[in-house]
Order: structure tokens, then C-alpha cells, then sequence
């Protein structure tokens, strides 16, 4: 699942990953003409408005991209990198960037494309702009309050309109397509072209822009992986069509005791029954969290069974019927729950003196196994604590 | 020989739209483009002035969230692909020559001076904005940055401001 940086690839290849899409990127703004000064302005005069329809159309497709691969869970939203929000230094400084695109003719990135094939006007530009950044970060603590001020973290902005990123979506869109019309007819007007368009190419062009409202149309019309795999998951219930592997307190207590690496133990009831009482050697993945990242080398493996347990039945066959749709793994679900399980193993009563041998002999395994696995959890204890996947946050923005 | 027209502009667009797109996916970030200039004054400042460098605040904040060789980022990387890949591009499309291009009613000079001061604003603006065009604006937009959509709205809002007052620097008397 991506973003395959850290976790798939090593930051240490990331930086030739950079190179690659840094080839792709600067041969794409040549072939689209941004290299030229001319062309670039040109959208702010109405005679060329190459700029915008490029500009327009790659965010629209990465947006669309971005959330069909995220409704496919093939991408984290929560890991990408997204710009913070500090209001006054994003208004004041893109006030002073719309300066420095209508004097100079370009923007960092067309600048280096440019003097990549030879403009001497880019090299200046590229020259102006290392003077400014010097100047900004020589005069930082002169700039620091408004660089700071009103900071509202990495907002997006369908969170802070509350509207869905969907609707965003084509929201944009819509926006785009609108504005592809009117700068096309302006372009025309200026330029004094007279285009009529051919019944073939006017099909062209509404095929195309139909495309993103389809995308859109498929991520809201469509349950989503999770959804998905709660439906299913339902629907198996529903059915009782699922049959669970089921293992006893006292099998469960003697594989620990002797095979403990062979087992998950899993508790997926809330970490505060956890806190109060778990059976030793546990460990603790909340029902509603077992779709988190962190989790997943849990779910897929092949070396080791999981248990899972809980207060009640229907919850840890819930989540072992879960894991079975998230992961690949063998998963059983302990008969018991955990009250019974407690019951069973650490309040075990002595029989009375009549009683039978089989009695007796529980008893003694039982009482034997507590202790045992008590004991058995201080010594583990470093080892018995979850590996949790760690998390890492991605850099990433203009820094 | 003369050089080849542009790509389609919506041609263009959707492959730059995918090229960031997978850039999103396999790296987590979008692209950039002032950063790596940031980073090319960092490292000279470092090298040059050490002293300084010590001294001064920025560096500092610099220095703790960037514990490598300020050559040593991604965007750095980034943006030597970018040179490689627009000479490529000039190359086949018959566009590599040494030129200055500036707009019919003014002289070489002029449109020098304007280039600099023009990068002197963008290269300050990007520094407070946090990004610029690339970083900011289209990468924003492609993960719904509401920063980077307003950084990008506020550029093109500005320079159509300003345009009419720039005019002669680009339109015929």
C-alpha cells in the first residue's frame, strides 16, 4: 500500500526516485512550452492560456487519482504530505510570488526548464531568485512573526469546508471545464481566430471531459475497500455461512505455555478491559483499529497462529472473520471469553476431597498453568509487547 | 531548422498529472521546485560563511530539521532531473540554443533587470509561502492542501492584478 516511501523503498533510493520523476517532470513543462517566457505570460494578457489548461488538467487528474487510489486502499491519505496552513505567510507571500511571475516571466520550476535549454533570461531569473531566498532567510527573524502567524496545520480543503473530497473533486473539475471553455473563446477573440468547431472534434473534447466525472461518479457510487469488507463481512453473518476454528481455554493455556512463539494471542476488546485484565502473553488490537496499518503483519503471515478473544462470542468472531477478509493468516477464535477464561484457569477453585481423579488433575494443570503463564509474561515481556509498525511521517512541501 | 510546435496543452497537462500522481504514491510528497534552490543557498552559506551559519537562527531551525548535507534532499535530486529532462525535451523538439526572449518593446537590458527582480520577488514570496508553483500550488491541489490552494489563487490572483501594470514589458507598445 502506498506511499511505498519509507516502507517499501529506502529513503536512500527515494533520492534516485526523485531524479526519475524530476526527468519526467522537467521534460513535460518543456513539451508543453513552458520554457517559454512568452507562452507563460501569456495567460495573464488572454493571448495564450497554455498555463492554465496544463496546470488545470494535472492537478484535476492527480486529485482524482489521488482519492480513487486511496478508495481503492491502495494509497494512505492520512501519510501524504500536505502544505500546512499559515494564512498570512500563504496570502503575503503568493501576493509577492504573482509579483515576481508577471515581472520576471517565470516561476522556479519553468525557470529551470528554461535555462536547461539555453534561455539567458531564466539564468537571470534563477540568479534573482537564490538572492531572494538569501535575503529571506538573512532577514528571518525580521520575517519570523508573519511566517508563523495563524498557523492552522495541514488542513485540506474539504475538511475545512466539511464537504466530501468527492464533491471537491468535482467541484474542480467543473471549475476547470468551465474555465477551458471561456479561455478558449478568449484565446480566439484576442488572437482574431475564427474557429468553427467540427462535429467530430466536439464529440472529442465532450468525451473527454466526461472522463473525471466518471472516475468521480465509480469512488462515489462504489463502497469503498473498508466498506467493502464490512458488507462482506455482514453478509457472511448473515448467511451463518462462516465456520470458526475454535480452541479451548485449556488447549489455549497449554500451546502458550509450550509453544508460545507459535501464537498470536489477541484481545480485541477495548485497551482499558485490556489494562484491567488480559490473559498473559496478549497482546492488544482493538476491533475498530484492526484495519490500521500497523496491524497488518499480523494479519498476513504464515509462521504463526492468531487467537483472538473477547468478552463476548460475536466480537471475536467478528474480528477473526475480519482479519480472515484483511490478511492471510490462520486464525482461531478461543471458545471462551475472557471472564470464563479467568475463571477457568486463575480463580480455579480445589474440588472437593471426593472428587474424581480427571477432577484432581485439571485442577493441578490449571492452577500450574497460571502460574506458569504469569510467570511466563515478566519473562517475556520485552518480547511479548506488539510490534507496533511504526508510522513515519513524510516530509515533503518546498523544505 | 525549425522547431517543433508544443505538446497539446491537455496532452501535457494529463501526463504531467500522472507523473505527480506518481510521485504522490510512491514517495508520499508532491513536486518542487524553490526548495532545491533553498537548499543550493543553504549549502553555500554553510560552506562559505560556517560561522555565520552558526549564528543565525534560520540556519539553525534549518539545520535541526534537516540533520543531512542540505545538498543531500530530495528536491535537490528532484530538480536535477527536471534540468536533464527540459534539456532532453529541447533537444528533440529542436529548442536547445542559447536565446533571450523577452516580450517586442524593450531592449535586452530591461528584460534582464526584470528577470532578476522578478526572481528576486518569487524566490522571497516562495520562502514565506512555503513553496511555489510546484510545491505549493500544484501539489497542493492534487492532495487538497487548503494552504496550497490558497498560496496558488493568490498567485494568479496578484499577477492578473499587476499584469496591466507590467504591460509594456510584454506587449507591443
Amino acid at each position: 500500500m502506498g506511499p511505498l516511501v519509507p516502507e517499501i523503498i529506502s529513503n536512500e533510493f527515494n533520492l534516485v526516485i526523485a531524479f526519475i520523476v524530476g526527468i519526467g517532470f522537467g521534460f513535460i513543462l518543456e513539451q508543453a512550452g513552458f520554457s517559454s517566457t512568452k507562452k507563460l505570460v501569456g495567460l495573464f494578457y488572454g493571448y495564450d492560456f497554455t498555463v492554465l489548461k496544463v496546470f488545470f488538467t494535472a492537478g484535476v487528474t492527480a486529485l482524482i487519482g489521488v482519492l480513487l487510489l486511496a478508495h481503492l486502499d491502495l494509497l494512505d491519505m492520512e501519510l501524504i504530505y500536505i502544505n500546512p496552513t499559515f494564512l498570512w505567510s500563504a496570502l503575503l507571500g503568493g501576493a509577492i510570488m504573482g509579483a515576481g511571475f508577471i515581472i520576471g516571466g517565470f516561476c522556479p520550476g519553468t525557470s529551470v526548464c528554461a535555462a536547461a535549454i539555453g534561455k539567458i533570461d531564466a539564468f537571470a531569473f534563477i540568479f534573482g531568485s537564490i538572492f531572494g531566498i538569501f535575503i529571506f532567510i538573512e532577514g528571518y527573524p525580521l520575517f519570523e512573526k508573519i511566517y508563523k502567524m495563524e498557523n492552522r496545520g495541514a488542513v485540506r480543503i474539504d475538511e475545512y469546508f466539511s464537504i466530501s473530497p468527492e464533491f471537491f473533486a468535482f467541484l474542480l473539475t467543473l471549475i476547470a471545464i468551465g474555465a477551458f471553455i471561456a479561455v478558449t473563446q478568449i484565446e480566439n477573440k484576442v488572437n482574431n481566430k475564427k474557429v468553427a468547431f467540427s462535429r467530430v472534434s466536439l464529440m472529442k473534447h465532450l468525451a473527454s471531459g466526461t472522463i473525471p466525472f466518471l472516475f468521480i461518479a465509480v469512488m462515489v457510487f462504489t463502497p469503498d475497500r473498508q466498506e467493502y469488507i464490512q458488507h462482506q463481512i455482514a453478509e457472511a453473518r448473515q448467511q451463518k455461512k462462516c465456520t470458526f476454528k475454535e480452541i479451548a481455554a485449556d488447549k489455549l493455556a497449554y500451546e502458550l505455555i509450550n509453544n508460545h512463539y507459535k501464537i498470536n494471542l489477541i484481545d480485541v476488546r477495548n485497551p482499558a478491559s485490556f489494562k484491567k485484565f488480559h490473559i498473559p502473553l496478549a497482546i492488544n488490537i482493538p476491533l475498530d483499529q484492526m484495519m490500521n496499518r500497523e496491524w497488518k503483519a499480523y494479519f498476513v503471515q504464515k509462521h504463526k497462529i492468531n487467537v483472538f478473544y473477547a468478552d463476548q462470542d460475536t466480537t471475536a468472531k467478528k474480528a477473526c472473520l475480519l482479519a480472515r477478509f484483511i490478511g492471510k493468516s490462520e486464525n482461531y477464535v478461543l471458545r471462551e471469553s475472557t471472564a470464563q477464561f479467568r475463571d477457568l484457569v486463575f480463580n480455579i477453585e480445589p474440588p472437593a476431597t471426593a472428587a474424581s481423579k480427571k477432577e484432581f488433575n485439571t485442577y493441578k494443570f490449571r492452577s500450574q498453568a497460571a502460574m506458569d503463564l504469569l510467570n511466563m509474561e515478566n519473562a517475556l515481556k520485552k518480547f511479548s509487547q506488539p510490534v507496533k509498525k511504526k508510522v513515519r511521517e513524510i516530509v515533503g512541501g518546498c523544505s | 531548422m525549425k522547431t517543433k510546435s508544443f505538446m497539446n496543452p491537455y496532452m501535457a497537462g494529463l501526463i504531467l498529472g500522472l507523473v505527480l500522481l506518481s510521485t504522490i504514491y510512491i514517495t508520499g510528497r508532491g513536486l518542487g521546485a524553490s526548495g532545491a534552490v533553498k537548499s543550493v543557498v543553504v549549502a553555500t552559506v554553510k560552506t562559505t560563511a560556517p560561522q555565520h551559519y552558526e549564528d543565525s537562527r534560520f540556519y539553525q531551525e534549518y539545520d535541526k530539521t534537516h540533520p543531512e548535507s542540505p545538498l543531500r534532499s530530495w528536491l535537490v535530486f528532484e530538480v536535477l532531473g527536471v534540468i536533464a529532462g527540459a534539456f532532453l525535451s529541447g533537444l528533440i523538439s529542436d529548442r536547445v540554443a542559447f536565446k533571450l526572449e523577452k516580450g517586442p518593446g524593450i531592449r535586452n537590458r530591461v528584460r534582464i533587470i526584470a528577470a532578476m527582480t522578478g526572481g528576486m520577488l518569487f524566490g522571497f514570496g516562495s520562502q514565506l509561502g512555503r513553496g511555489c508553483t510546484s510545491g505549493a500550488a500544484l501539489s497542493g491541489m492534487a492532495v487538497m492542501s487548503f494552504g496550497g490552494i490558497l498560496t496558488m489563487m493568490v498567485i494568479f490572483g496578484s499577477a492578473y492584478g499587476l499584469a496591466y501594470f507590467a504591460r509594456k514589458l510584454w506587449l507591443k507598445g
